[in-house]
């Protein structure tokens, strides 16, 4: 049936992850994780604070080194490479082009003492731009596109309230067209009713751009907006997976019945 | 006429961990076909399993056991087996999924909410909104709350604004559940209006109606769920 599926299935995919694994002395911080990212596609990790979340996105994003197992990536030339077989410049240049980081911190993601417009054209300058008046037409468009006014375009965002550093973050993540984003609780530090603005615009641009995206989130209602497939990870392992809707609605798992019926009715 | 729907032997069990690991069994041995431009309607009291059986055909629920074939780009996928990127495939394209109840995104445009299942599989802004208008125009609301958010209106218009999004598609399956419920006798006339259109299309439909007018007026065929009811 595969070959009458055509486009649907035909595609390949972005991230392969093979039995990926993370030991802190005997604490197994993550084990035998195994997926594949399409592009395009969403992935949301939910779980408790130590279930293992965080580490597993530090791994995939070759920030730790794994005990076992291996990510590849396909990099823009079409081959997918084994992320531990990239040398130094290689993995920086794809921090730098291919991929975003978004912290839950934007303190983190930022630097919060140099202009917005220099944090957005920052990544610009490091894949080659040097046209001033260029760069500060895509970091002022790019202002706009995530709704913060472009007369604070020479403030620093130490002076922003924290949805606006949320969203400056992800505007300097997402100016040089990555392929590929990875969110550590993106709306974790923000009040609900910031949260709601950060999430509707992200699922707008992930639209938009046709990003994938891996989103590390303790908020059940976040993955449900924002991503396609769920991942629930309990003590370091992956318990259930499936379609976001699916997992939800029809959790199989003693502990994802525990985290859907625990949320609050609207 | 080919069978949009080929529905053999499934079945659906509810493990409820939190209560003791306590099974609930709610249909087994569901199987019926749905051709091209027919309208199967679903029959049976609250808690026989209809909206369930419809969450399994939509991909929302599980199966546990059997085949749901879905005709998806002209080949038969049974998506109880179906891998979660496929299944996104088939919504897409090929099933359409109407409730009571509208899930709408803060700060989306009504219209926008209209138009965005077009917009998903690639139709130009313009015509997709064009097409919204004439859909919304069509269930009567009013042209000044076009540009607002669905989430401050009243639970009719909702109601309404979720119709116009889940038939602006060409999806050739349809499954409706409880269309009509709560509408005026206007809105309901409409609506019947819209699954006659959607039948001459050649739109195979699954429906889920307790209003008996509006049963007789869309349904050819009635399946009895029951007749499904898992034997305890």
């Amino acid at each position: 049936m595969a070959e009458i599926m055509g486009a649907a299935t035909s595609d390949q995919p972005l991230l392969v992850t093979e039995g990926l694994a993370k030991n802190y002395g005997r604490l197994a911080a993550c084990r035998d994780v195994s997926f594949t990212l399409y592009p395009g596609e969403v992935l949301a990790i939910v779980g408790e604070s130590g279930s293992g979340k965080s580490t597993l996105l530090q791994l995939l994003s070759t920030q730790l080194a794994p005990s076992a197992g291996r990510v590849s990536y396909r990099m823009r030339d079409g081959v997918l490479r084994d992320l531990a077989t990239l040398g130094e410049a290689e993995r920086r240049f794809l921090f730098r082009t291919d991929w975003g980081y978004v912290h839950q911190d934007p303190a983190q993601g930022l630097r919060m003492a140099v202009s917005a417009g220099a944090n957005v054209g920052e990544r610009l300058m490091a894949v080659g731009w040097n046209h001033y008046g260029r760069i500060r037409n895509a970091a002022s468009s790019w202002l706009e596109r995530v709704e913060i006014d472009t007369a604070r375009i020479d403030d620093a965002p130490r002076t922003y309230s924290g949805g606006m550093r949320q969203r400056l973050q992800i505007a300097r993540n997402l100016v040089t067209e990555p392929r590929l984003v990875f969110m550590d609780e993106p709306t974790g530090g923000l009040d609900v009713s910031v949260q709601a603005r950060l999430l509707d615009l992200v699922r707008g641009l992930v639209n938009e751009l046709d990003l994938a995206a891996i989103v590390v989130t303790h908020d059940l209602a976040v993955a449900r907006l924002l991503s396609h497939r769920v991942m629930v990870m309990k003590a370091g392992r992956v318990i259930e997976t499936g379609l976001t809707d699916q997992v939800l609605d029809d959790p199989r798992e003693p502990y994802t019945q525990l985290l859907v019926s625990s949320i609050l009715p609207p | 006429m080919t069978a949009m729907i080929e529905i053999n032997n499934a079945e659906k069990t509810f493990t409820m961990h939190l209560q003791g690991g306590v099974k609930l069994s709610v249909v087994r041995g569901v199987s019926f076909d749905v051709k091209a431009g027919e309208c199967v309607v679903l029959a049976g009291p609250s808690g026989a399993g209809k909206s369930s059986i419809l969450k399994m055909i939509f991909g929302n629920y599980r199966c546990d056991g059997g085949r749901i074939g879905i005709r998806h780009h002209g080949v038969l996928l049974d998506l109880a087996r179906a891998e979660p990127r496929e299944i996104l495939s088939v919504r897409r394209a090929t099933i359409g999924y109407v409730t009571q109840f509208l899930r709408a995104v803060p700060r989306v445009p009504t219209i926008d909410v209209v138009a965005e299942p077009l917009l998903a599989v690639g139709v130009a802004r313009e015509e997709a909104r064009q097409r919204a208008a004439q859909l919304l125009r069509r269930v009567n609301i009013p042209e000044r709350l076009w540009s607002l958010p669905p989430s401050t209106f009243s639970g009719g218009e909702q109601q309404r604004v979720n119709i116009a999004r889940g038939f602006i598609s060409d999806h050739p399956i349809l499954l409706l559940d409880e269309p009509t419920a709560s509408l005026d006798a206007r809105n309901r006339d409409v609506v019947v209006e819209l699954i006659a259109a959607k039948k001459r299309a050649g739109v195979a439909i699954v429906a889920i109606v307790h209003d008996d007018e509006v049963r007789q007026a869309i349904a050819d065929r009635i399946v009895d769920v029951t007749t499904f009811a898992a034997a305890a």
